[in-house]
């Protein structure tokens, strides 16, 4: 039984969700039905969030399997619960415990439980999740007291903290009814997903598109407001931005339309052009060294590259004003960790120069003081055009860089398993908590071959001793004491150079309501877009 | 084999001859993308942002990247002789499955552009060569070159945004309505409107060679002596042209129609990403950026004897166009 077509309830509902729209007026109310297409550039094979998580993936997942709980702008701790309604540490860190959501039933009837949420954290994040791997380890057990509590207990203290901040991106759950007894990489329910999420998955054209539906008995009342979600495949760089234009997708997420093409397209009658909503999914453009390197085993050449930087060029040209000036390792954004107060290398090449000299590399009769290859990551438009700007800033106070190009595995294999580089420029992310994916850049004693990780022969006892001490602390003013001396200390040594902290751009028609109201918004679940009625 | 009727005995000398062939394209493919650095498991971590050491380990062993390459290309080659292409790592489905997914698109793309530029180029190359050097032949010649100098990804992108996103006429990619629910003759309908964009983007550009072909292949015929004597009998006019000059220079036409199935599965490789169209050509970009060698051997396998299978045909239809084919010596 559909429900009418604009109940009282969903009027009411409407105008409750009003101040996240942006500047929604009254005719601006989202009508319940409708498709939103929109672009897509990868498909994952694998769509399973609780096994694969990355944004490519949480993409089109997070509508349709849900975690314990999603970012949130105004929520405490930064949280708005989705399957878990409360959530509790204990003092001596060694459980956390969960309440869950009642009344929600996965897509296939079932209803959840914490069974469930024990069978996920144990066989799938602990031991298969490429993040949940490192965060869940010493997960020892996880107790299910009653079908809506679910106490996770840890061999070692674990911060709340760190679990709190690890709700949003780690803790999708699978339906233990699917997965339990079969090979869980290999489930035919990573393609054809089964979630408890506003929206079910209908069907993948591969090379086409990927097909969700309403879920028509989704837990939240008269949710979601659409009735289809259709991710059309454009793998050319043009193509989102002209299928906006012609009106045949109605959003690009994730910078799909290019920064260069955003001035034009910003101006065109019917679309808009959101910068918010993606702050919990920081990049940052960084220049990671080799310090293997005998001239860059030097501080003060490290700190000389540093100071040849012109930040505020690079993020008013490349970026187009579409990114922030870093200093350090945790973004500006995340203003429980990040550290204000460390060292600033301003663009001063000068400075750079006396240091170089200083550190006994002269120029050359050509000029030159010394070379280095410079491997700038496919990843990003943006990690290429530094890496040209690098090059050219670097010149001028006597280094000679020659850019090599590879593609994204040649980039990978050549950077993180060969360590055939002298400097790179990288674009790693920072996940909500430092422990997640940005200790391992500056922990030392790491195998080869482990991508986004420190593979760059620094090592620094001070540091590893913070990270050690860290990641078992409880109290979470002392944790954020540590990561700040963290901080100061690896910009101190110059571990790598922090260039700038930059995110993504949604370009939309404004027929959709709703975009851009977390701050991980295009991978949380979508339950509030609407089109205009 | 002289007992066989003459076509047949081409098509057996062909099919003997195709094998080795294929044999080279497979054991070189495999070479180059094994020399391209990083695997099919750098690539899968590149796109998911990372993992640690065991995880890796234990997905280089489960797609059997812990081996050396001549195993694995001996695996391959064992697993090909019982015509097994194979597992894609990237689409994680067999390779098969894959390939023969995307395969209608690409002949659909690739048989309408060469119908276009086969139809279209002789036609103008007719007019052209009707009166070599004339106003007419210079200016279509001159447009011919500059279409053919074009890129096929410009021209695609300058017809999106002239037909699809200023003129609305046309869908600006894809090759039929996302989840439409069309079918039978409206779909088709649907499917249609969706190629003529990179039909054109893709015709246009071979158009101009066969165009030139036809011109300069009726340009030296009408100096020839059987051309002379038709005159001298006092033939002229549209007659002389269709029947005697054009009919002559359609010869190279058809030889260049075969070599350019080849280059024409290229560049639908550029149209089939700019248009956004699943076809084979955009597969094999896909599985050199994944590492996913089985999937691009499959897709080049596939190619070639798409290829070969076209020419094959051409072979045919010239045998029974030009009797001098086929007829040699030992054959």
């Amino acid at each position: 039984m559909r429900a009418p077509f604009v109940s009282r309830r969903t009027l009411l509902a409407g105008a409750a969700a009003l101040p996240l729209l942006p500047r929604a007026g009254r005719a601006a109310m989202p009508r319940r039905g409708g498709r939103l297409t929109v672009a897509a550039d990868s498909e994952p094979p694998n769509l399973n969030p609780a096994l694969v998580a990355s944004n490519g993936v949480f993409f089109v997942a997070s509508k349709v399997m849900e975690p314990l709980a999603e970012a949130s702008y105004d929520g405490p701790d930064g949280l708005a619960p989705l399957l878990a309604t409360g959530w509790q540490g204990s003092a001596d860190g060694r459980s956390f415990t969960f309440g869950l959501r009642e009344g929600v039933a996965w897509h296939d009837g079932k209803p959840f439980t914490s069974a469930d949420v024990a069978f996920s954290a144990m066989e799938v994040w602990k031991q298969k999740q490429n993040l949940g791997r490192a965060v869940f380890r010493e997960l020892e057990s996880v107790e299910t007291p009653d079908a809506h509590t679910a106490v996770f207990r840890f061999a070692v203290p674990t911060p709340g903290q760190l679990i709190r901040n690890a709700l949003p991106a780690l803790t999708a759950v699978v339906p233990k009814h699917l997965f339990e007894g079969t090979d869980i990489m290999k489930n035919p329910a990573n393609r054809q997903l089964v979630g408890t999420g506003p929206f079910r998955f209908a069907e993948r054209r591969p090379g086409e598109y990927t097909r969700l539906v309403r879920n028509t008995s989704y837990w939240e009342q008269d949710r979601p407001y659409l009735d289809e979600v259709v991710y059309r495949v454009l793998p050319d760089r043009a193509a989102a931005g002209n299928a906006l234009e012609a009106e045949e997708i109605q959003l690009a997420a994730f910078s799909a339309v290019p920064l260069a093409d955003l001035e034009r397209i910003g101006k065109v009658p019917g679309i808009k052009v959101y910068s918010n909503g993606y702050e919990g999914l920081t990049y940052q453009l960084v220049v990671e060294i080799n310090h293997s390197r005998k001239e860059l085993s030097d501080v003060r050449v490290r700190r000389a590259l540093a100071h040849a930087i012109d930040r505020d060029f690079v993020v008013r040209t490349i970026f187009r004003g579409y990114a922030r000036v870093a200093q350090g390792p945790v973004p500006q954004h995340d203003r429980v960790f990040h550290a204000p107060d460390v060292a600033g290398y301003g663009f001063n090449p000068a400075r750079a120069n006396a240091l170089l000299d200083e550190a006994g590399y002269p120029r050359e009769a050509d000029g030159v003081r010394f070379r280095l290859r410079l491997l700038p990551a496919p990843f990003f438009n943006e990690t290429r055009q530094f890496g040209d700007y690098l090059r050219q800033a670097l010149a001028k106070v006597g280094v000679d860089a020659t850019v090599v190009a590879n593609d994204s595995p040649g980039h990978i294999r050549a950077v993180y398993t060969d360590r055939a580089f002298d400097i790179t420029v990288g674009s790693p992310v920072y996940r909500g908590d430092p422990a997640i994916s940005t200790t391992v850049l500056f922990q030392s004693g790491l195998p080869p071959g482990v991508p986004f990780a420190n593979q760059y022969g620094y090592a620094n006892p001070v540091v590893d001793g913070l990270i050690r001490q860290a990641i078992s602390t409880i109290d979470d003013a002392e944790r954020v004491r540590l990561y700040r001396a963290f901080q100061k200390q690896v910009v101190e040594d110059v571990a790598m150079i922090n260039v700038a902290e930059f995110s993504f751009i949604t370009v939309a028609r404004d027929t959709v309501l709703g975009v851009s109201t977390n701050p991980r918004w295009a991978v949380s679940n979508w339950a509030d877009v609407g089109l205009v009625g | 084999m002289t007992g066989l009727p003459r076509p047949l005995r081409l098509v057996l000398r062909r099919l003997a001859g195709a094998l080795p062939v294929l044999a080279l394209v497979v054991v070189g493919s495999f070479l180059l993308l094994e020399a391209a650095p990083g695997d099919a498991v750098d690539a899968y971590l590149a796109g998911i942002g990372g993992g640690d050491a065991g995880q890796m380990a234990a997905l280089r062993a489960e797609w059997g990247l812990d081996q050396g390459p001549l195993p694995r290309l001996a695996a391959y080659v064992t697993a090909l002789l019982r015509l097994d292409l194979g597992w894609s790592s990237a689409f994680e489905r067999p390779v098969l499955e894959v390939v023969l997914e995307r395969l209608p698109n690409t002949l659909l793309l690739m048989g309408m552009a060469t119908a276009l530029a086969l139809s279209l180029g002789s036609l103008l190359g007719i007019v052209c060569g009707a009166r070599p050097g004339s106003v007419q032949d210079r200016a279509l010649s001159l447009a011919a070159i500059a279409v053919y100098a074009t890129p096929g990804f410009w021209l695609g992108l300058v017809l999106i945004v002239a037909f699809s996103v200023e003129l609305r006429w046309l869908p600006s990619g894809g090759i039929e309505t996302t989840a439409s629910g069309l079918a039978g003759w409206d779909r088709a309908v649907d499917i249609a409107r969706h190629l003529v964009l990179p039909v054109l983007a893709l015709g246009l550009v071979y158009m101009a060679l066969y165009l030139r072909l036809m011109r300069d292949g009726m340009a030296e015929l009408w100096g020839q002596d059987f051309v002379r004597a038709a005159r001298a009998r006092g033939m002229s006019g549209r007659r002389l042209v269709l029947r005697h000059v054009a009919r002559n220079a359609l010869l190279p036409v058809v030889t260049m129609l075969g070599l350019q199935s080849a280059s024409m599965l290229g560049g639908s490789v550029v149209v089939e990403s700019v248009f956004a169209i699943p076809g084979l050509g955009r597969l094999a970009q896909e599985s050199v950026a994944r590492r996913d060698t089985p999937l691009l051997l499959g897709v080049v396998l596939l190619s070639a004897v798409v290829v070969m299978l076209v020419n094959l045909v051409i072979d045919l239809a010239y045998a029974l166009l030009d009797p001098r084919v086929g007829s040699g010596g030992g054959g």
